[in-house]
């Protein structure tokens, strides 16, 4: 038909004669422009504060010119730093010993970075891979103008360390700003001799394992959020309006207390002198000698991340349960189901969509989540986010800050399409 | 025309305001120590130049600095922070110099130079007060005395929670000299392998009776609450928490670990000469001496020693409660900056990974 139409000998026009086709296409584009036009801000908006400073955070994980550049904080005249050394390693295959040029080349390298007062910069870069390097930047920059050759001679004579295999192994990865190595770091991996990757010694094994305990802890929070959540939801649901509305403000209540108080007020219920402890000890449940430990450890964190936690759940169930009818679940009954099989075959599937937001919900920020663990965590309720900020703050390696982020983002990422594959996207439902 | 004078007199009075409005932004570890600091420096510094001191508080502030400054969008004027950072910091080109010369001599006319203490004064840094990381305990909540720093870690003589500092710095030291080892050996054996295995060993024996706090206002409260039997803690906040409120908290000197706490001027600081001005004036021979009646940390000069009275109560005197007391160095360790501004990334990840463990 409409084929017919196309090859027909009059092709539909509008009042002015042009063809239909090409109007319509100019009021669509037209249209289109204007909503691109009206969403330009937002996405201008995105880009700048989300995109980009991520895209430039993510890029230090595999980005650190800590030994090839030196920018000057106040002019930001950018300097090329260790330039000597580069020739020699290029020049040079992995595993040749450094010879007496490789010597001079490293004392000319050091005097530029006396010069340019760097030797803590470059010195921090190896340090990251090998501990205890940085010292020897800096105290030989400190004397580098007063080397004189056999430069060999000198640097080893000023500290044995310079000759160490390893340190010049490291020198080489880092004598160019691309790097993989925080990558294996974060996974617990370092490079040996000859550049194998393998895993770092056993008492500094951690990351993987807080990568492992973040997962666990985040599914195990998210299951018992949907186990609280789940008949409150349908309470809320149930109830006539006038009844509901006030439990749904006990429910938001906590929501739009600051995540500081409901956090601190934890700790006041659950220390070992606190609220609870205090009650059970009062009533004689438990001796004062063997008060329970709630808090500073994994214990405290579940809990109090299920009940920060908790309307995230709740309002995506509600959402679904509200409009469910109920005649559906009493049609059911009245067709024979016992109320157990009404409810597993007629009501939960149709609360599924909101399981299925309630819990992603939960689950990715639980994953991130940062400051409850910092402060009623202890030693063992840390979160893999915790090391993140300690690399930020702390320890100030930001490269490996970044390439644990990325390792995390890229791990959510990976479970979303899982998700997607298995009980897929389109089943979401937040309201 | 009424519009233009409007104009021009808002452009007048903004102008001066900005030229009038001079104000510096002073970062510290808040609780006890900041408010020694603003009755100390901060008011008389106000009331002299008419610049004000805005005072803002972190748990360390050596950790915004390198985000401040490579953001390029710098707040702080000046940060109170420990010697390893201040070296660390110093290294990598993220603080101002410190320009000996702007620093007044003591009243006596001993230059800057000689006045202060050996280290105080570094490329980018000036000491304003020496003070110890010792342990504390409550006599309300410990039967008997602790006395050695053995004592801490001996919870069947002792027994109950103990408050340690989350990090590497300070708590390993502590472990290996209640292991015994004499405090001049103690970074030679930590800087072996099998020394921070010691370290840990020790650490071990009492990892499920810790309770970790990471800001310095934490321990007299965990004490006073009775949350830990003892602490590890910043003398200065302990001498407070004891004398000012009355708390029956006592400090075991021994086995105690000296740091200096050091003024730095971020790289791009936005009131780098009123920062300086005040940095200059801080550190002069009174106010070091006059911070010591607020908080029992001792003065970096020692022009200042001698200035150094009664607490501002004005019956308790001082000096008896300063790290730097010859009664309480029996047994004291001074902090090695350069062996932490090496080993500091490598010690804070063992210590990570032990805690997870």
């Amino acid at each position: 038909m409409s084929d017919a139409m196309a090859n027909g000998q009059q092709m539909l026009t509008t009042a002015d004669g042009k063809p239909l086709k090409q109007a319509l296409a100019r009021a669509q584009s037209h249209a289109k422009r204007r909503a691109f036009l009206l969403v330009l801000p937002l996405l201008a908006f995105i880009l700048i504060t989300f995109v980009a400073p991520i895209g430039q955070m993510l890029k230090r994980s595999v980005h650190n010119d800590g030994f090839t550049m030196h920018t000057d904080i106040g002019s930001g005249v950018e300097t090329p730093i260790m330039v000597n050394l580069k020739g020699w390693f290029k020049a040079n295959p992995a595993g040749t010993s450094p010879d007496e040029p490789a010597y001079a080349a490293l004392a000319a390298d050091l005097v530029e970075l006396k010069r340019l007062r760097a030797p803590g910069q470059a010195g921090t870069r190896i340090n990251y891979e090998l501990s205890g390097s940085r010292s020897l930047f800096t105290k030989a920059a400190r004397k580098a103008d007063k080397l004189e050759p056999p430069y060999k001679q000198a640097l080893l004579d000023l500290d044995e360390d310079w000759g160490d295999p390893a340190l010049w192994r490291v020198m080489r990865d880092a004598s160019s700003a691309y790097t993989s190595n925080f990558y294996l770091a974060a996974m617990d991996r370092t490079r040996d001799l000859d550049g194998k990757v393998i895993m770092v010694n056993e008492n500094r094994q951690v990351y993987v394992k807080l990568f492992k305990r973040t997962l666990f802890l985040s599914l195990l929070i998210t299951f018992l959020t949907f186990v609280l959540a789940y008949p409150i939801a349908h309470l809320l649901a149930v109830l006539p309006l006038r009844h509901s509305n006030l439990l749904m403000i006990l429910v938001l209540l906590p929501f739009w207390t600051s995540l500081l108080v409901r956090t601190t007020s934890w700790m006041v219920l659950l220390q070992s002198q606190g609220v609870v402890n205090d009650t059970l000890v009062g009533m004689g449940i438990l001796g004062d000698e063997n008060r329970l430990q709630m808090m500073y450890n994994q214990l405290g964190t579940v809990i109090a991340m299920t009940h920060i936690l908790l309307p995230f759940m709740v309002l995506p169930l509600y959402s679904v349960m509200r409009p469910i009818n109920p005649s559906y679940v009493r049609a059911a009954r009245s067709l024979g189901a016992t109320s157990w099989t009404a409810f597993r075959r007629v009501y939960f599937p149709q609360t599924v969509p909101g399981i299925g937001a309630g819990a992603l919900l939960v689950f990715i920020l639980a994953v991130g989540y940062y400051i409850t663990p910092a402060l009623v965590g202890g030693a063992d309720g840390q979160l893999i986010s915790n090391l993140i900020a300690f690399h930020m703050q702390k320890s100030l390696n930001w490269s490996l800050a970044a390439a644990l982020a990325a390792l995390l983002l890229g791990g959510i990422l990976i479970l979303y399409w899982l998700y997607d594959r298995l009980v897929g996207i389109d089943n979401l439902k937040l309201g | 025309m009424k519009l233009k004078t409007v104009l021009l007199a808002t452009a007048l009075t903004s102008a001066a305001y900005a030229a009038q409005a001079q104000e510096v932004t002073v970062m510290s570890w808040g609780g006890s120590y900041t408010k020694s600091q603003v009755e100390a420096y901060h008011k008389p510094f106000t009331a002299l130049t008419g610049i004000k001191i805005n005072s803002i508080d972190a748990d360390n502030p050596a950790t915004p600095i390198k985000a401040q400054v490579e953001a390029g969008n710098v707040s702080i004027d000046v940060a109170d922070v420990e010697f390893s950072d201040a070296v660390r910091l110093c290294d990598e080109g993220l603080l101002e110099p410190m320009d000996v010369a702007m620093l007044p001599a003591a009243p006596d006319g001993t230059p800057a130079t000689e006045d202060f203490i050996e280290g105080a004064l570094q490329d980018c840094a000036v000491a304003n007060i020496v003070w110890s990381t010792v342990f504390a305990y409550n006599s309300d909540n410990v039967t008997g005395e602790p006395v050695t720093i053995g004592d801490f870690f001996d919870t069947t003589k002792f027994p109950g929670k103990r408050g340690v500092r989350k990090s590497a710095k300070a708590t390993l030291e502590m472990a290996l000299m209640a292991d015994g080892v004499p405090s001049d050996e103690v970074y030679g054996i930590l800087d072996t392998d099998e020394g921070v295995d010691r370290a840990f060993a020790k650490l071990d024996s009492i990892k499920d009776d810790i309770v970790w706090w990471e800001a310095g206002a934490q321990p007299p409260q965990l004490l006073a609450d009775g949350e830990v039997v003892m602490s590890t803690a910043y003398n200065g906040r302990i001498f407070n928490a004891a004398v000012a409120e009355g708390q029956p908290l006592h400090v075991v000197w021994d086995g105690q670990i000296l740091d200096f706490d050091l003024f730095v001027v971020p790289k791009g600081a936005p009131n780098k000469d009123a920062a300086m001005k005040f940095v200059a004036f801080a550190t002069d021979t009174q106010r070091l001496a006059d911070q010591a009646s607020w908080i029992s940390y001792g003065p970096a000069r020692k022009s200042s020693g001698a200035l150094v009275g009664k607490y501002s109560d004005g019956k308790t005197e001082m000096a008896p409660h300063m790290p730097t007391a010859a009664a309480n160095l029996g047994n004291a360790l001074v902090n090695n900056f350069e062996f932490w501004v090496d080993k500091d990334a490598e010690l804070n990840e063992r210590f990570n990974a032990w805690l997870a463990n």
